[in-house]
Parts: C-alpha cells; sequence; structure tokens
C-alpha cells in the first residue's frame, strides 16, 4: 500500500489516496470488509477527467492488473473478462477473432470497469446505445464482501443498473460478459463533410445519421457569427473485406496501432493558450474534404486521432482543464444553440469540440445519454471559466439535459439533483448495498452522493 | 471537496472575526452557493456579529471557540469539526504597541505567543487534519513586515517572519499527503487591526486582499503578495544595505 497523489485526466483537484493493487479476491474482499474511516473506491485507467476514480485520504483499488480474458464464445459471440482489462487490449485480443466491441468511446485507453461505471457511450450511441446494454451479466463485490452476479433480467435489476453509470459507488464489478460484435474487417468506411455552420450541422446529423453505424462532428467553437458552429462531420460503418484495398483483402483483420509521440511531464506553462486554439480549430477544418465518400480509415484514424499523441493532456500545463461535455433533449435546438454562442462569446477557446447526436437513453439512473445533443469541449483553467460553465449548466438544466459525470469536476450537489431526476432512485440501490458509505470518492464527498 | 475551479464547500476561519477572513469568507460565498464556514473565534458579541454577517450572506456559519493562546487546546481544537475541511485560513494575529512590544516582556510575550506560537499549534493541528484528508489547503496571512525588519514594528515583524517560515516548510511537507499551503503577504490592509493608524504605500482592502486569495487558491499557487506590486517592490527593500534603508521612511 503505497500513498499516493491521485488526479483525472484534466490534472485538476489532485488528492492522496492509499493505492491497493489487489491480486486476488481475499485482498480486494478484504479492502472493503475492513476499510478505513475514508473508505475505499476503485479505478481503473484514470481516464475520467475529474475526481471519481480517487479518494482523498482513503483507499483507491487499482484494477488495471485485475485484467484476464477468462472465456471467449465466438458464436454467441461474447467475452468473459476481469473488469480491470483496457478496451485497447481486449479490441487486439478479439479481433483476430473477427469480433469487435460494442461500445468504443474516443480513448481506448479505458478499463471495462471504467467503461461500466460510467456508462460509456461512442459514436455509434444512436444505433447500439451505451456500454450497460451490452453487458451480459457482471459479478459484483459488495461492501458486504459478498459477491453478487447481476444481469439486467435477474434478481436485482435495480442493483444492476444502478451499477451502470453508478461512478463505482455500488460495488467493485470483478469480471463481466459482454456481448461482441462480428466484423469483416478492422477497417471502416468513412464518408466526410463539412458544414458551414450550426444550423446545416443539426440539420445534417438529423436527417442523415440513420444511414450510418458510427456519426461524429469535429466541432469548432471559437468562431463567432455566421460561421458559427462549422463544422467536419465523420460518417461509417465496418468495412467489409471487398471495401479493402485488393493487397489487404488477405489480411483484413490486422490492427496497427501507432504511438507517436509523449508530451514531457507537465510542462511549465500551459502550451495551449487562445491561440493555439483557434489555430487548431481552424486548422481542422481547412484539412477536411469538402465532401469526400466511402474512404477506408483504421481504427485509430476513425475512432482514436487522439491515441497517437500519448499524455496529450500534459499539453494544458500544471493547472489542468475541464472538459465539459452536455446533452440536452432534441427539441432543445434553441438552447443548444445559445451554449455554443455562449462558449464562442466567452473568450475561453476549447480545442476539442465533439459534437453528436445521441439516440435512446438507458435504463440506469445515472446514465448519461438521452434522446438528443451533446457537445464536449475541453476548457484550460482560466480566470472566469467557473462563471461561464454555471452558466452552461443554468441553460442545460433549463431544457431538461445534464452534465457527463465522467467529465465533471466542478458541478454542485443541488445542479447534479436537477440534472439526474432518477438520482433518488440510485441513492436508493446505493444506501441498500452500501450502508455505511464504505464505497466513496472525492465526487461521491463533492456531490454528496 | 474543493472542485476544479478552487470552490470550496467548507472553509474554516482560525481567527473568525478578522476582517480580512470575512471578506475571504464573503467572497467564497460569491463562488460556492452553498458554503459552510466554521468560525474559530473567542466567544462574544464580535464573533455573534460575524456568524450573523455570513448567515445573512447565504452561508451556513458555526462558531467554534478558540483562543490563539490556549496552546494546550489546539491539539484536539478540530475534533469536533466532523466535516472535511476544503480550505482553512490562518488570520488571528495581534499587532499590538510597537514601543511597548520591544520594552516590555509582557507585551512582547503576548505577540510572540498569539502571532508565532499559536500560529505554530494550530498549523499543527490543520496538518494532521489535511493528512487524514488527503487534501485541502491552507491559507496562511503572514505579512511584508516579516521579510525585512524595520524599526518601527519589528517584533510583529519577527513572528510574522517566524510563522511565514512555519507555514512555507509545512506546505512542503504537506505536499506528499494532497495538501498545500498558500503564504499570503499583504502590505498595509484597512481593517481594525490598522484603524487608526497612516496607511503606508500601496494600502489596501480586505476585499482585494480577498479576491486575491480566491484566486491564488484556484491557481495552486504557494505565496502571494497584496498587492501584486508589493513583491517587486520588497524584492528591492530586501536588498537595500541597512544603512539606506533605515533611512527610509517606511
Ligand atoms: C481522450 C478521452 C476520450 C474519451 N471519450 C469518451 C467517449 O467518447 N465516450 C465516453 O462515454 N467517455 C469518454 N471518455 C471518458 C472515459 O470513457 C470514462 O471516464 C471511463 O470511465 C474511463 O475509464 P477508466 O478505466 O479510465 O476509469 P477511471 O477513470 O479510473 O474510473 C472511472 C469510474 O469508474 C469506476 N470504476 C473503475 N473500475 C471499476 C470497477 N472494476 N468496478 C466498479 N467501478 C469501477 C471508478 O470508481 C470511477 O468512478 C473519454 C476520456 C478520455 C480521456
Ligand atoms: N491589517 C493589515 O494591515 C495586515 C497586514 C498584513 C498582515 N495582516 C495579518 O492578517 C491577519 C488578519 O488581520 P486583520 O487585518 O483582519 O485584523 P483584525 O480584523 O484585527 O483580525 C485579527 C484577528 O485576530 C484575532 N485574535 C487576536 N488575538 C487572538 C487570540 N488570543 N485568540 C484568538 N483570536 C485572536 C482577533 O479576534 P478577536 O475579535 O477575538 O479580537 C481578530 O479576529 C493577521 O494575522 C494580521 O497580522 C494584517
Amino acid at each position: 500500500m503505497t500513498r499516493s497523489i491521485l488526479s483525472g485526466w484534466g490534472g485538476t483537484s489532485p488528492s492522496a489516496s492509499d493505492i491497493v493493487r489487489p491480486t486476488d479476491l481475499a485482498t480486494l474482499r478484504s479492502a472493503l470488509t475492513t476499510p478505513g474511516p475514508r473508505g475505499v473506491i476503485a479505478r481503473g485507467l484514470g481516464r475520467s477527467y475529474g475526481d471519481p476514480a480517487q479518494n482523498a485520504g482513503g483507499s483507491v483499488l487499482d484494477l488495471t492488473g485485475w485484467d484476464a480474458i477468462l472465456d471467449v464464445d465466438v458464436h454467441a459471440p461474447t467475452v468473459r473478462v476481469q473488469a480491470g482489462i483496457s478496451l485497447d487490449r481486449l479490441l487486439r485480443a478479439m479481433l483476430p477473432l473477427g469480433l469487435w466491441l460494442p461500445v468504443v468511446p474516443g480513448t481506448r485507453q479505458v478499463t471495462v470497469g471504467g467503461a461500466i461505471a460510467a456508462d460509456v457511450h461512442g459514436k455509434n450511441h444512436h444505433v447500439h446505445g451505451s456500454f450497460g446494454r451490452h453487458v451480459v451479466s457482471m459479478d459484483l463485490l459488495l461492501p458486504s464482501g459478498d459477491v453478487v452476479s447481476l444481469t439486467p433480467e435477474g434478481d436485482d435489476p435495480d442493483l444492476f443498473w444502478a451499477t451502470c453509470g453508478g461512478m463505482g459507488l455500488t460495488g467493485i464489478v470483478l469480471a463481466t460478459t459482454i456481448r461482441l460484435q462480428p466484423v469483416e474487417t478492422s477497417s471502416f468506411v468513412v464518408d466526410t463533410e463539412r458544414t458551414p455552420d450550426l444550423a446545416t450541422l443539426l440539420e445534417r446529423l438529423a436527417s442523415g445519421d440513420d444511414a450510418y453505424t458510427y456519426s461524429v462532428a469535429w466541432f469548432d467553437t471559437s468562431t463567432r457569427g455566421p460561421s458559427l458552429g462549422r463544422s467536419v462531420i465523420t460518417r461509417g460503418r465496418s468495412a467489409r473485406v471487398e471495401d479493402l484495398d485488393p493487397s489487404r483483402r488477405s489480411h483484413p483483420l490486422d490492427f496497427a496501432a501507432p504511438q507517436r509521440g509523449r508530451v514531457p511531464f507537465i510542462l511549465p506553462t500551459s502550451a495551449v493558450n487562445r491561440l493555439s486554439a483557434r489555430a487548431f480549430n481552424a486548422l481542422w477544418y481547412a484539412k477536411a474534404p469538402r465532401h469526400r465518400t466511402g474512404e477506408v480509415q483504421d481504427i485509430t484514424q476513425f475512432f482514436h486521432p487522439l491515441d497517437v499523441v500519448g499524455d496529450w493532456n500534459r499539453l494544458y500545463g500544471p493547472r489542468g482543464f475541464c472538459q465539459y461535455q452536455f446533452v440536452v433533449p432534441d427539441a432543445e435546438v434553441a438552447a443548444f444553440t445559445s451554449a455554443v454562442e455562449a462558449i464562442a462569446a466567452s473568450g475561453h477557446v476549447s480545442s476539442l469540440n465533439v459534437l453528436k447526436r445521441f439516440g435512446p437513453a438507458s435504463p440506469a439512473p445515472l446514465s448519461f445519454p438521452m434522446p438528443g445533443w451533446t457537445l464536449a469541449v475541453d476548457l484550460p483553467v482560466r480566470p472566469g471559466l467557473d462563471a461561464l460553465l454555471d452558466h452552461l449548466d443554468a441553460l442545460v438544466v433549463e431544457a431538461g439535459g445534464r452534465v457527463y459525470l465522467a467529465k465533471d469536476s466542478r458541478t454542485s450537489p443541488a445542479t447534479l439533483r436537477r440534472m439526474y431526476p432518477r438520482l433518488d432512485e440510485f441513492l436508493t440501490v446505493r444506501r441498500r448495498v452500501d450502508p455505511h458509505g464504505v464505497l466513496r470518492s472525492d465526487l461521491s464527498r463533492r456531490l454528496d452522493l | 471537496m474543493i472542485n476544479a475551479l478552487g470552490a470550496p464547500q467548507h472553509l474554516l476561519l482560525l481567527g473568525g472575526t478578522s476582517d480580512i477572513a470575512l471578506a475571504i469568507a464573503r467572497e467564497y460565498a460569491r463562488v460556492s452557493p452553498a458554503l459552510r464556514v466554521t468560525l474559530a473565534a473567542r466567544p462574544g458579541a464580535r464573533r455573534d456579529a460575524a456568524v450573523a454577517s455570513l448567515t445573512a450572506a447565504g452561508c451556513t456559519a458555526v462558531a467554534l471557540d478558540f483562543d490563539a493562546l490556549d496552546t494546550a487546546a489546539h491539539g484536539t481544537l478540530l475534533d469536533g469539526v466532523t466535516v472535511d475541511i476544503d480550505v482553512a485560513v490562518v488570520a488571528f494575529g495581534l499587532l499590538g504597541d510597537p514601543e511597548q512590544a520591544w520594552t516590555e516582556v509582557e507585551a512582547a510575550r503576548e505577540l510572540a505567543a498569539v502571532n508565532y506560537v499559536g500560529a505554530v499549534t494550530t498549523g499543527v493541528a490543520l496538518g494532521a487534519r489535511v493528512r487524514a484528508q488527503g487534501h485541502g489547503v491552507i491559507v496562511a496571512l503572514s505579512s511584508v513586515a516579516g521579510e525585512r525588519p524595520r524599526r518601527s514594528n519589528f517584533v510583529y515583524g519577527s513572528t510574522k517572519a517566524g510563522m511565514d517560515a512555519f507555514y512555507t516548510g509545512l506546505g512542503e511537507a504537506l505536499r506528499e499527503h494532497g495538501g498545500r499551503v498558500l503564504v499570503v503577504r499583504p502590505g498595509f490592509v484597512h481593517s481594525r487591526m490598522t484603524e487608526g493608524l497612516d496607511a503606508a504605500p500601496l494600502a489596501t482592502t480586505p476585499e482585494a486582499v480577498a479576491q486575491a486569495v480566491v484566486e491564488a487558491v484556484r491557481d495552486g499557487k504557494e505565496q502571494i503578495w497584496v498587492p501584486g506590486t508589493m513583491r517587486a517592490v520588497m524584492s528591492g527593500l530586501r536588498h537595500l544595505p541597512r544603512s539606506v534603508f533605515r533611512r527610509l521612511p517606511v
């Protein structure tokens, strides 16, 4: 056990926790049944932006070594894994079998446990929903020390769904069986188009997404006026063998994912400033083709352009940054537009902006996605950011929307309650399985969960 | 917890009636809508008024009995404070009569006991709390008077130099425990402490100190001067030969 300073991917609010790296069930069980006064929380690869995977003064169970692939059923197809395995490693193991994960977020460097706890979504949310929908079963270690096997239809569906999106506050996911998807290749057939403004973008996504499995837009929040919201839409589907270049057809499932550069440990000041962010926005738009169809791209090009720069979060310097991701219902285009305008007018410039239209919500009470518009922006911590984000919170609440807990680092208990109307359902389950509040994190303290 | 943008949920004021401490609480009340404030101070009308004023500002304000001279009680001072302390402000202090302070034993002892000994013993209690919590920011109100002792108030200056050094070191010690210390060196501040005195150059207000503190905590700073220009001034003064320094009207 070592005491270490932990923070989320945004690098804000560091705190000290005792890190335990369990390799057997007995260690895990005793961490939960004989907790210290400040409790225990699980941590995966720490890709949440804020404070859910750290526990100031308490224990953190680092599950990244708990990562075996236990069983593959290529016919179902399903895979059973220990929850600390990364999606990257799982994908590399499944692709040669012609199998693909049902949900892949914007980085592969997340664990299956983290994917369940945040009920993550990918570019295919409008078709396939969030991660929890593809969980066939999971084994959950409770604060009592018992291990329960949960399914969506089983004896305790409330606990199953509270665990999906429950940010680790219902138990430790030990192992899980997930449904996979058959694929012929590791590539994607991608259509790219640029849209000149926000209204066109929303219209194109609303009318065209149904024709694609994957859809996302990169979005410029720094240009005001008529070009506000100019964007690059990329949409695609899994490629079939005949889509590939003939030279690649003999090995269609190959997966090459380079990691090109790493960023030196904490630059002294933020390398991302307003100018560089503006330039990045402009470049991203300019380098995209006005319209191109049927291009074959590999996984990294299509899903994870950022994974090529390891540790890019350090570009933001020691103060870190806030990622703000919100969703508002389909009909709230006006609120969505106001939010984009408020960001563009604020002088806070985000270099990474991802926009997507979500499909149906999951049954999980704390799951983030709902049918509607979601936007994620990356904002370096600068004076006035609190006022901007409080203003956005108010717009989002007013529109019946919410922010994403996997990204949040600064909202308040009162605002959370207004954003998640089913919060009490979650808390009822949490109190049932964890009456003494053993499972605790900086996020649970900050948000009174 | 303190959030990513430096807004705490619970603030502790040691010296809960200090003008500067209360200005800091009011400044935090603007960024933290449901702020809880614990005012550690000697009981009395001033403390009651401070609780009432913070309650009126929308805070949940709670009083805690505290006397800087009662060092025996400092080890258990925070035992009754069960909520995590996100930001603690060490604000108690005495200016005293500068001539008595170097000529009368009792006056000198009191300044040293409150400003230095009390600051150290409460600092030990705060440090223990931060280590247990694994997080927390301590804001220590030092003074430019401690940076270079002057003839006019060197006893006060010496106590501030001592507490400044203690809290600077405490900041180093708490780093690996998730804690942070911000040492604040204001110049002349118009407050109850300086009432009736002639203002020094670059005089400032409790509100300005409060704003600077809230920003510095948010930005993760470890040392600030208020006003900010004081930093350069002091850096210049520190290097003046004593023969020149003693003739300055400061
Ligand atoms: C570049 C980037 C892009 C991203 N893109 C997306 C995206 O497109 N869509 C999306 O939905 N998210 C996205 N995310 C967020 C990320 O998917 C989630 O934060 C995810 O939870 C991170 O997983 P992790 O393993 O790093 O978990 P951590 O960040 O370590 O932990 C997250 C939560 O999971 C809990 N947890 C971890 N393991 C377990 C376990 N075994 N049992 C119980 N609880 C557990 C922790 O307690 C914590 O509450 C992105 C993040 C980054 C950095
Ligand atoms: N004002 C300036 O020019 C200036 C400049 C630099 C630094 N500072 C420092 O800033 C801090 C706050 O000062 P301020 O300007 O806000 O002055 P202030 O309003 O006079 O505050 C001083 C505080 O110290 C408290 N105190 C004194 N003796 C105490 C004791 N034995 N036990 C408990 N509390 C005691 C007082 O409490 P009671 O109400 O019980 O007396 C009062 O709350 C001080 O440390 C001061 O040295 C001030």
